[in-house]
């Protein structure tokens, strides 16, 4: 089978990204899809220190330390950008004016529940940043990830063990080996890579899928 | 509270002036807790900070943090970026209390009061209000008035609101007048103090 590496997947996530939509991209993988978004669509990318119309990160020796992106790295502003403060950017989020953000996640459950934050280890320093009031605030979560663990363990699970981000809020989840919604009913595949049989999928999921797409 | 978003908006030369000033037993409130060995890290590493209130601790450079974290030297309050700026936003626009929705059956609303409002599903939450706050600004004039300069906004506007004494150092203070009052992004009457510190200041100290 064909599984998708970090760029096919962050390809993937970035083809679904329509014309018009005020996206967020969370710090790490997700941060890949700005590079794939469709040159002939307008998509306005927002980032939560402040920016909206973010553009790609700036030449060297034109780095701004006051121009930067929630990971800190230098960005660009887009011609028609704009700067504000953290109430405005938060607003933006948990008012439900952002259209899309894309989360890495530990695990998702079943029913949509996020934990993308805190492993829940004793001595681990916990960390959450932006990451809970966009899991609330976007009108649709995205969620790309490895569709099981570095050691064979499924990432979707029927409740999550790691401490969680928010409940129900993510919609969709992209992996390396398939694209799968959450709905009402439960877990639907949307699409599976070359190769793969639905039944090694479910094999390597820890909830029920239902099968939407064709092939397999 | 102390402005900045990383280093971005950082008070550095007003964090140098506090460790020289010498307050103890103090309480931060940041959205970060230090990067490197200066500004923030610097205040941390003197271990007069009792507690910092911030979202994201945990950087690749938070190493003077996390060293204290670690021996027990120092409380940490995590709160989600998000209910940081609104409790911020609260406590400057004098409200008692806010119900959010970010942390809804997270740990970090445990223990929390929660309410259902129209079908959706809240948290209450206090305001973070300081007897200080630092900032930085870009340009500022006579009476207060400030403007920033790109993402290094950040927390400036709303923290500046929510201390009893807000102190700013800004790149260039200018006659009144000078700033566009359409484009005047902080009015004056949150601002206590401005402290000009040039550009060459800066990169001498």
């Amino acid at each position: 089978m064909n599984r998708l590496n970090r760029d096919q997947l962050a390809a993937r996530v970035a083809a679904d990204i329509p014309e018009g939509a005020y996206v967020n991209l969370g710090i790490g993988a997700p941060t890949l899809v700005a590079n794939y978004l469709p040159k002939d669509r307008e998509i306005f990318l927002h980032s939560e220190n402040g920016l909206l119309g973010m553009g790609p990160a700036p030449g060297a020796g034109e780095e701004d330390p006051d121009l930067i992106n929630a990971g800190k790295q230098p960005v660009t502003l887009l011609r028609g950008g704009c700067y504000f403060h953290h109430g405005d950017s938060f607003a933006m989020m948990r008012g439900g004016h952002l259209d899309i953000c894309v989360l890495g996640a530990f695990q998702v459950s079943a029913a949509g529940d996020l934990a993308n934050w805190h492993t829940g280890a004793p001595d681990a320093i916990p960390a959450v940043g932006g990451a809970m009031d966009l899991a609330i605030g976007a009108k649709r979560v995205l969620v790309m990830m490895d569709h099981v663990t570095k050691s064979g363990e499924p990432k979707i699970v029927p409740l999550c063990t790691y401490p969680l981000t928010a409940v129900t809020c993510v919609a969709r989840i992209y992996t390396d080996l398939a694209v799968i919604d959450v709905t009402a009913r439960g877990l639907a595949v949307v699409q599976m890579v070359e190769g793969l049989l639905f039944e090694q999928l479910q094999r390597m999921t820890g909830a029920p899928l239902a099968r939407i797409c064709g092939g397999g | 509270m102390i402005g900045g978003f990383g280093t971005a908006g950082m008070p550095s030369e007003l964090i140098d002036a506090l460790i020289e000033q010498g307050a103890k037993n103090l309480t931060v409130v940041n959205n970060n807790a230090g990067n490197g060995d200066t500004g923030l890290a610097a205040l941390l590493k003197t271990r007069r900070v009792r507690k910092i209130v911030c979202s994201y601790p945990r950087q690749a450079d938070s190493w003077v943090f996390d060293g204290l974290y670690k021996e027990g030297q120092i409380e940490l309050e995590l709160v989600p970026q998000g209910n940081l700026a609104c409790r911020i936003e609260a406590a400057g626009a004098g409200l008692g209390a806010i119900f959010t929705p970010t942390g809804y059956g997270t740990l970090l609303a445990q223990g929390k009061e929660t309410r259902a409002i129209e079908g959706k599903n809240y948290v209450l939450e206090l305001p973070i209000k300081a007897d200080f706050a630092l900032i930085k600004a870009d340009r500022a004039d006579r009476w207060g008035n400030l403007i920033y300069r790109k993402a290094a906004r950040n927390f400036g506007p709303i923290m500046a609101r929510a201390a009893a004494c807000t102190i700013v150092q800004v790149r260039e203070v200018v006659p009144l007048g000078a700033l566009d009052p359409e484009s005047i992004v902080t009015p004056g009457i949150f601002v206590r103090r401005v402290v000009r510190v040039a550009a060459s200041e800066r990169a001498a100290a």
